[in-house]
């Protein structure tokens, strides 16, 4: 019978939402999507399949979209890993702040606005998947925000409001009020 | 405790509220108000059942049987004690109290003592100080099993030797209807089958239980029924159910899967016996094992009719597998018997209903809870008997739609709104949309596998209206309850009505702005402990019941607060009216403002909310068993690469009987989401059984529609008919969206195929592979 403690290994740290944050007590099985929501805390990044295909555990890795579940947490020291915390002021704001619903990127409004949100299971992987589209590409066609949200699965919507966010998240963002 | 307010405090998030920025009159009833659980969802603040923490907790982990049908000979945990690090192996034999649970009939285990009856049925349960310890030292528990030859033909089930002790019939009903010898002049046939569907809701099932110092437990878990988990929970712990304590944590949807219990009862054991919070998340295969599905439904049928198109007879026969135990097969059956011939007039209908065990998983409610599966059946039979006449498909539905004052074949009288018709007529007249020919390969059946060229796709277009009750039906006694709290002009609603996404939470606070004329609405957290029960939120009845019981409990809040203050004026309580947040006297003299009234004094008032009682069906299958209907229709348009056998479908318009809209936005995205669910049942979902084992518990291998395959969804017309008794008229809607899509999306790939496909979903080789 092997000895399980044998797997846990020498103390790291990560670079989550531009703060290092030590890991400690960890294995070395553990992925990046475990440690952020188990040791770091950060538990909005979501755990729907832990195999890659839903995109609710979506975080980026040096600004690339990266399952979370699909990496090994140990092997990410020293990349910029920002997750759905570290998005809008969220993670950084006071409670008033939040409150009045201070901070949001135009798509997290949008989600809101639009009902695109329902259970919010998906929610937080489909707001890092969406903002990196934008990102990357300010006024993408019907198509474009479709197939860059396909590896985004959530079962509410019918994703009808949740495109409508989208759309609705680039009207805001090329003509701010 | 510390660990008990740490989870306490993780759950919180779900009350985050208010916006005061606008007055009641614009985000009350009707009004377009957006969730208040909105900004910490797309924050990732808000807490679901999987993101609990309590200090030195441990995890939970489940042993399952590999096998659909065996007896256990012995088991040994010695194994699974030597890994460093775990507190807990537990086996039946902890088990203190009722050895089963089950919704209507306590059948099902809750851990396999001497035999299995199905993959994936719970064997042995282990806490341990990390998840992969507990997984590996439960796979280390040596369970010798003899395998027995599961039972998985659900059409010889009755007649073989029985896999449980309760017998393999859960439930036979039959409806016998009008005149039986009436025969029609046209007359179709057809078998018709729908496979195995999961819930797949996104959050997995997940919770966190706390010892708690009086013996009794502490939960906090995603639910679609606090009290009645309650109930089953304290049965098997031997507890009294006051000394379990559950609260709601947040649930990332439910769709009928958490129904039935998963891990409650193991996780409070686990907790009881390490005394240490324990918290389980189930990984997503475990989750397709854990949670009942779908029934698969083998159903036979002949439509008799007129040469007018009038229908005169409908006889079935459904079988349900319900799997290996009872969970709610016996209230499916009723309903996909008693829904068996569709919206429609009939004059004599003879229905056979067969629930049966099998070794195959567990099945239960899935949204349109056996609805769905007869409704494939008989618009597939409304399509051949139109073909059958020379008859509009539309035509002939429209003929036979039934109406308030119709019998259904149960002989119950429809009363109330029932706009079959109506939905019909709006679905079928909504402009087609414009679909040119398209090289786009995103619109293209195989989408982004770039398969298919647009010259090889053939066009379809598919109609079908279907419909359920709404709410519990055959006698039982379904009630919610609600409380109400006004102080200092802020109301407090604490209900343990179950949000599940469905939102309900928003619905509360657009109820009690309305009847209080309040800004601020705070919805306390939904707990056994704060509440009677709410009811499941199933059955598309959580608007109705518990939006019923919060707009009753404001009612009598705003009667009690009328009263005092025109005692104190010397005016009849008739004589004032609560607006803009003051109580005003209709004399236009005096006014006061419900904020500094409620400082004064805080107004409390709480009710239970219950819905006309229902009958039992008789002997024939006859009685007033339902409360209300909903009905919706759907057209759909779909583009088929023959040779392939694959699919696109490019629009799908609905119209809906809504009885009244509360909340625009939220409806539309019900009706959306519930179409996405359909159109997966049509062409992608099904849990792959092959001899009991379930081959695809993943979703690489269970594909449900991604934002490529599902379409555009046209809104033809909200059909609001006020429905008596419902709050401000509304009705459920979370359901129909989902019982008539999938047999509009089979029919069109019908018309464009010209294939008679009599089962869904229908996979690529149904068509490519098809005799022609």
């Amino acid at each position: 019978m092997s000895n399980s403690n044998s797997l846990y290994i020498n103390p790291y740290s990560l670079r989550v939402n531009g703060a290092n944050r030590e890991v400690a007590d960890s294995q070395v099985s553990e992925s990046l999507l475990f440690v952020l929501r188990e040791r770091l805390g950060c538990t909005g990044t979501k755990n729907a399949c832990t195999e890659g295909e839903c995109g609710s555990c979506v975080v980026l890795v040096d600004g690339v979209l990266t399952c979370s579940c699909l990496v090994l947490a140990a092997t990410v020291v020293g990349r910029e890993i920002t997750t759905i915390e570290g998005l809008g002021i969220a993670e950084s704001a006071d409670e008033k702040l939040l409150d009045e619903r201070g901070g949001l990127l135009p798509v997290q409004q949008a989600f809101v606005d639009e009902g695109a949100v329902q259970c919010g299971f998906c929610t937080p992987g489909l707001i890092v998947a969406v903002h990196d589209l934008l990102e990357a590409n300010p006024n993408p066609s019907e198509g474009d925000v479709r197939e860059a949200l396909s590896g985004n699965l959530c079962r509410c919507t019918g994703y009808g409001r949740i495109l409508a966010a989208v759309r609705s998240a680039c009207e805001q963002m090329r003509s701010p009020l | 405790m510390s660990c008990l307010q740490a989870a306490v405090s993780a759950v919180e998030h779900t009350s985050v509220v208010i916006d005061t920025k606008e007055r009641s009159r614009d985000r009350g009833v009707g009004a377009d108000v957006s969730r208040p659980d909105g900004v910490p969802k797309v924050q990732g603040r808000f807490a679901f059942s999987s993101d609990l923490w309590a200090d030195n907790f441990l995890w939970g982990h489940t042993l399952r049987s590999p096998h659909p049908s065996a007896l256990i000979s012995n088991i040994d945990i010695g194994p699974a004690l030597a890994f460093g690090g775990v507190h807990a192996v537990l086996l039946a034999s902890d088990v203190p109290g009722q050895l089963n649970f089950g919704l209507d009939h306590q059948d099902q285990p809750v851990l396999a003592a001497d035999q299995v009856r199905y993959v994936g049925e719970p064997v042995a349960l282990v806490a341990a100080e990390h998840p992969d310890i507990a997984r590996r030292a439960a796979e280390a528990i040596v369970v010798n099993y003899e395998v027995i030859a599961p039972l998985t033909d659900s059409e010889v089930a009755s007649e073989a030797p029985p896999m449980h002790p309760d017998g393999n019939v859960i439930r036979r009903l039959g409806i016998r209807h009008g005149d039986l010898s009436l025969t029609g002049e046209v007359v179709v046939e057809g078998s018709y089958e729908v496979g195995m569907q999961d819930q797949a809701f996104m959050g997995p099932e997940s919770g966190m239980a706390l010892p708690e110092e009086d013996g009794g437990v502490e939960l906090f878990v995603s639910t679609q029924w606090l009290h009645v988990d309650r109930s089953q929970i304290a049965a098997c712990l031997g507890l009294a159910e006051e000394q379990v304590r559950i609260t709601l944590a947040g649930v990332g949807g439910a769709f009928g899967a958490r129904e039935d219990l998963s891990l409650q009862v193991h996780l409070c054991l686990l907790a009881q016996h390490t005394q240490k919070p324990v918290k389980m998340v189930y990984s997503r295969d475990e989750s397709f094992l854990g949670h009942v599905h779908r029934h698969p439904a083998k159903m036979w049928y002949r439509h008799h009719a007129d040469r007018q198109g009038h229908l005169i007879k409908v006889e079935a026969r459904i079988v349900l597998d319900g799997g290996a135990y009872a969970s709610s097969s016996a209230a499916v059956i009723a309903n996909a018997s008693c829904f068996a011939a569709g919206p429609y007039k009939v004059l004599a209908a003879e229905v056979e209903g067969l629930a049966v065990r099998t070794n195959n998983p567990p099945c239960g409610a899935m949204r349109g809870f056996g609805a769905v599966q007869t409704c494939f059946a008989h618009e597939a039979q409304m399509d051949k008997l139109a073909a059958a006449l020379g008859m509009d498909p539309v035509e002939l539905r429209l003929l036979n739609a039934l109406a308030p004052g119709d019998r259904l074949i149960t002989g119950q009288v429809i009363t109330g709104a029932f706009p079959v018709a109506e939905v019909i007529r709006q679905c079928a007249q909504a402009p087609s949309p414009v679909l040119p020919p398209t090289n786009d390969y995103r619109d293209l059946p195989g989408g982004s596998g770039r398969t298919t060229k647009a010259e090889d796709t053939v066009r379809g277009t598919g109609f079908a209206v279907g419909f359920k009750n709404l709410m519990f039906s055959e006698g039982f006694d379904d009630y919610s309850s609600a409380a109400c709290r006004v102080s200092n002009g802020v109301a407090t609603i604490t209900c343990a009505c179950a949000e599940v996404g469905q939102g309900f939470v928003t619905l509360a606070q657009q109820i009690a702005r309305t009847e209080l004329s309040v800004d601020e609405v705070i919805l306390a957290p939904a707990q056994t402990v704060t509440s009677k029960s709410a009811g499941s939120t199933s059955a598309s009845r959580q608007t109705w019941m518990s939006g019923g019981a919060v707009q009753a409990a404001c009612r009598k809040e705003r009667e009690q607060i009328l009263s005092d203050v025109g005692a104190k004026w010397d005016v009849s309580p008739d004589g004032l009216v609560l607006r803009d947040g003051m109580v005003v006297c209709i004399d236009g003299q005096r006014q006061a403002s419900l904020a500094q009234l409620t400082a004064e004094q805080d107004y409390e008032a709480d009710v239970v909310f219950r819905h006309v009682p229902t009958q039992t069906l008789d002997e024939n299958g006859q009685g007033n068993i339902h409360v209300s209907f909903a009905c919706a229709a759907h057209r759909v348009i779909v583009d088929v690469d023959p040779d392939l056998g694959l699919v696109r479908v490019r629009d799908i318009t609905t119209a809906q009987d809504v009885g009244r809209i509360l909340n625009p936005t939220q409806a539309l995205g019900q009706i959306e989401g519930g179409i996405a669910q359909g159109v997966g049942l049509a062409l992608m979902e099904e849990i792959v059984l092959d001899d009991g084992l379930v081959r695809n518990n993943s979703f690489t291998d269970y594909v449900i529609p991604t934002t490529l395959d599902m379409p555009e969804v046209t809104i033809a017309a909200f059909i609001e008919e006020p429905e008596p008794g419902a709050p401000y008229g509304a009705k459920g809607i979370g359901e129909p969206p989902t019982i008539s899509s999938s047999a509009a999306v089979a029919a069109a790939v019908r018309d464009a195929t010209g294939l008679s496909l009599e089962r869904i979903p229908i996979r690529p080789y149904d068509i490519a592979l098809a005799d022609h």
